[in-house]
């Protein structure tokens, strides 16, 4: 296996030798863009708790209850709708703003049912 | 005054101060900044600099720019210094004094554990190897360096770190509170942190399009790689491809390559021929990264207890930094091998770069590096192992599944392996299993985020549903001040408050009142003894807690140097200090004046059983900036002389006055000799005509009463001093 590795690194090898400076940069480059290529596309169709504590925070929603409410809201099974978009569907429903939104999640997790 | 607006810097800094209305504190400005540099150079003092950026309105250059007009040019690229004992509100006064000394970047890191920390922190708690980032402490820090850069009339970056499992959330602090710069690197969450890789990716896309949007200096983590494997200098193509992952996915991720920094350290360190690898790499790395920007590091893979090594290697890298380029220089305080970095230290890391920076100003004009021998292959070496990782990553399944097989942190040279490299599952580590697929009619009514985000058609910003966000509207911030009043930074200023503003002083390594001090000693043992000898001596001295924190065997039997920290635990009371008042010169032309009025002649002699004349010699000679440089005319008499033939010799050529030098004293003759001559005058009935003058190394400036001499001199006097006692005291005698 190990030997099987070298074998294959000393073909490739051969092959870059050919490449000048240029392409061997311009080949380095494209080789990492497509290394990353997945992990964009992983990062662009998915979030995380954090993820969704960092958008309640820039809502105006202080760290702690930020914590609370994206628990919530991920044990509700809504992490996936954003929570920002959750607080705000509540505060149109509720008739209030996205503050005392985040307070009637904190309060009672079962304002979150049938929201969606 | 230390007010609001400005500091003295003759006073200290008000810290109490600095934590008043928080709340109310806004950054003066986001983003990074540059130094300016002068296209045509820098004039300082007799030099043109060549590489220089503008000098500071406020600095404190390095010991020999006395001889140089008091210049301290400053490097063209920005100086970094760490910062962070525990106590933030302590590591403001040291930030003071690395601003002044020319650190621009000043970067404060995390308390243990806070990577692990699922969300912010806040108030002002004690940490341990660095500080909690909390918004209390990222307020008051920058706004101290306001201050500071108003006082040395450059702007500072301030920076902390954005990883661990509540990376976005720190990103967004940091874009709100004007934080300039910032390390963030998924990689060195999932190597170094064992964060779960998903999550850590997840995260980094949306923190890095926040630091973006705030203009945020992005510094990555790959050179963690060679302070952590085995032998640093063969994971070099690593290192690429470390750097290269963290370049391309924050370009993906919204970030300009502008923003965008290396973090690279040159991976070895004498006694291995350093330059025939870090050379190499630095080359392979600016070839492959131009459009990037370079924060060069110093080596601390490879330091130990010895400051004086830690230097040297420094300097080297620096060196190394200046052969190829850096944009950022960091600093490693020396010190860093045996404790957390002590105020001084900080200090001289900074101090390593300005000297290494001024002495090889402008090298790259001077000399090039051969790139047609040894150099020019080991570059290309490099920079095709490092492609062919790259392609081996794409042929096993790409990024998760090459860390999965441990491709990263092996400590052999690609593509050897040892086996020993680091390998995470995919299913496992911290916080796996919690990213969650985003549905088709996800949203995110705020700015500055990444990726799907279905918000309603129409609007002019994203955050229009909710009315502005925290980065469009900073008054919807939410300060929070403390959480445990108990641990906080009012708290301990409380306990530290006599050393900062009362009448108590301590000295200090990192925090007000700790009373750490150094004892540096020769032990004439072998290493075991001299160990046990050096602690055995800081306990009689009185010192608490003694700990041998460095020790260079100079012979296995003739000894050893050492040194040992420890604590006092008294105060010196400043009202009990007694300082001597400082003697204003009269100006060089009075002198000169006063001497060509009276012919001032002088008789000298070094006394008793004395050969020495070497601090007599300087004192007189023109050479030495002597007292003839001012016009003095001196008959010397040589070594050991006796005093009666110096009274007779002074008689005879009518001297206006006498001195004497007693360098080498026992039992208290240079007291003898001093009255000696005195009483001799009298008795010869010159006292009142003459000038007698005595100086010596065991001398000081209290001895003229008691020995009945009309002044005396200690260690380190210049001819000008003794030019101008004497011409004041013929002043007062109405001779001049």
């Amino acid at each position: 296996m190990a030997d099987e590795r070298l074998a294959r690194f000393e073909k490739r090898r051969a092959e870059l030798k050919q490449l000048s400076d240029e392409q061997l940069k311009a080949h380095f480059w494209e080789l990492c863009d497509q290394v990353v290529e997945p992990i964009v596309e992983l990062a662009r169709t998915h979030t995380s708790p954090s993820i969704e504590r960092a958008v309640l925070l820039r809502m105006g929603i202080d760290s702690i209850s930020s914590h609370g409410v994206v628990e919530r809201i991920y044990q509700a099974g809504l992490l996936g709708k954003g929570a920002g978009h959750v607080l705000l569907k509540l505060a149109q429903a509720q008739g209030t703003d996205v503050k005392s939104a985040a307070d009637a999640i904190l309060a009672d997790k079962d304002v979150l049912h049938g929201l969606f | 005054m230390n007010d609001q607006n400005s500091l003295d810097p003759q006073k200290k800094l008000n810290i109490e101060e600095i934590l008043q209305d928080l709340e109310s504190y806004r950054p003066r400005r986001k983003g990074w900044v540059w130094r300016k540099v002068p296209p045509a150079g820098v004039k300082m003092g007799p030099f043109h600099f060549h590489d220089m950026s503008e000098p500071l309105k406020n600095s404190i250059g390095l010991p020999a720019s006395k001889y140089f007009d008091h210049i301290d040019p400053q490097p063209s690229c920005v100086v970094t210094t760490e910062i962070a004992s525990g106590r933030f509100e302590d590591d403001l006064r040291r930030m003071r004094m690395a601003a002044w000394h020319g650190a621009d970047h000043l970067m404060v890191i995390r308390t243990a554990g806070q990577s692990h920390i699922d969300g912010l922190m806040e108030g002002t708690p004690e940490g341990t190897g660095g500080v909690p980032i909390t918004r209390k402490q990222i307020r008051a820090s920058r706004k101290a360096c306001d201050l500071f850069e108003d006082e040395v009339g450059r702007p500072i970056n301030f920076h902390s770190y954005v990883s661990g499992v509540a990376g976005p959330e720190v990103a967004v602090l940091f874009a709100e509170e004007g934080i300039n710069g910032a390390h963030q690197d998924p990689q060195y969450n999932v190597l170094y942190r064992n964060i779960n890789m998903y999550r850590s990716f997840v995260d980094a896309a949306e923190a890095k399009r926040v630091m973006a949007s705030a203009g945020i200096f992005q510094i990555d983590g790959a050179h963690n790689a060679n302070a952590t494997a085995k032998a640093g200098w063969l994971v070099m193509p690593e290192l690429m491809v470390q750097h290269g992952i963290n370049c391309a996915f924050s370009v993906a991720s919204g970030m300009p390559k502008e923003l965008i920094g290396l973090s690279t350290v040159p991976p070895d360190a004498p006694p291995a021929p350093k330059l025939w690898y870090d050379l190499p790499y630095a080359v392979a790395l600016r070839d492959f990264f131009s459009e990037y920007k370079m924060r060069a590091q110093q080596n601390t893979r490879y330091i130990e207890a010895d400051v004086e090594e830690a230097v040297r290697t420094h300097t080297i890298d620096t060196l190394i930094s200046m052969l190829t380029s850096a944009d950022i220089q960091s600093t490693i305080t020396p010190d860093e091998g045996r404790n957390v970095p002590w105020h001084y230290n900080n200090i001289r890391g900074v101090q390593t770069v300005k000297q290494t920076w001024a002495a090889l100003d402008g090298i790259k004009e001077l000399l090039s590096l051969n790139m047609n021998g040894p150099l020019g292959e080991m570059v290309r070496d490099i920079k095709e192992r490092a492609v062919a990782f790259l392609e081996e990553v794409i042929e096993v399944g790409g990024y998760f599944a090459a860390v999965e097989q441990g491709f990263f942190v092996d400590s052999a040279q690609y593509p050897e392996r040892n086996g020993d490299g680091i390998a995470r599952d995919s299913q496992g580590g911290v916080a796996a299993h919690t990213i969650v697929h985003r549905d088709p009619d996800y949203m995110a009514p705020v700015c500055a985020h990444f990726g799907e985000n279905h918000l309603p058609p129409g609007l002019e910003k994203p955050c229009d549903p909710i009315g502005g966000c925290t980065l469009c509207d900073p008054e919807k911030i939410v300060y929070i001040d403390e959480l445990d009043p108990e641990d906080s930074a009012a708290r301990r200023l409380e306990q530290t408050e006599p050393y900062r503003k009362g009448n108590l002083i301590r000295p200090e390594a990192e925090w007000a009142g700790d009373g750490t001090l150094l004892l540096q000693l020769m032990i004439p043992e072998s290493e075991a003894l001299a160990r046990e000898a050096g602690l055995e001596v800081a306990r009689r001295m009185g010192l608490q807690d003694p700990q041998v924190v460095n020790l260079m065997v100079l012979h296995p039997a003739e000894g050893c140097f050492i040194e040992v920290k420890g604590k006092v635990d008294f105060d010196v009371d400043k009202s009990s200090l007694k300082i001597p008042p400082k003697v204003e010169l009269l100006p060089e032309e009075e002198l000169r004046a006063a001497v060509k009025k009276v012919d001032l002649k002088v008789v000298a002699a070094t006394v008793g059983e004395d050969e020495h004349s070497v601090g007599m010699r300087e004192i007189l000679d023109i050479k030495h900036g002597g007292i003839e440089k001012y016009g003095v005319k001196y008959h010397y008499l040589g070594t050991s002389v006796p005093i009666g033939k110096l009274v007779d010799a002074a008689i005879e050529t009518g001297a206006h006055a006498i001195l004497i030098s007693t360098i080498i004293s026992h039992n208290d003759i240079h007291r003898t000799q001093m009255k000696k001559l005195a009483e001799l005058c009298q008795e010869k009935g010159i006292r009142e005509q003459i000038i007698l003058i005595a100086g010596g190394t065991q001398v000081n400036s209290d001895m003229a009463q008691e020995t009945g001499l009309d002044a005396t001199f200690g260690r380190g006097t210049k001819g000008i001093q003794v030019v101008d006692a004497m011409v004041k005291i013929l002043k007062a005698r109405g001779k001049v």
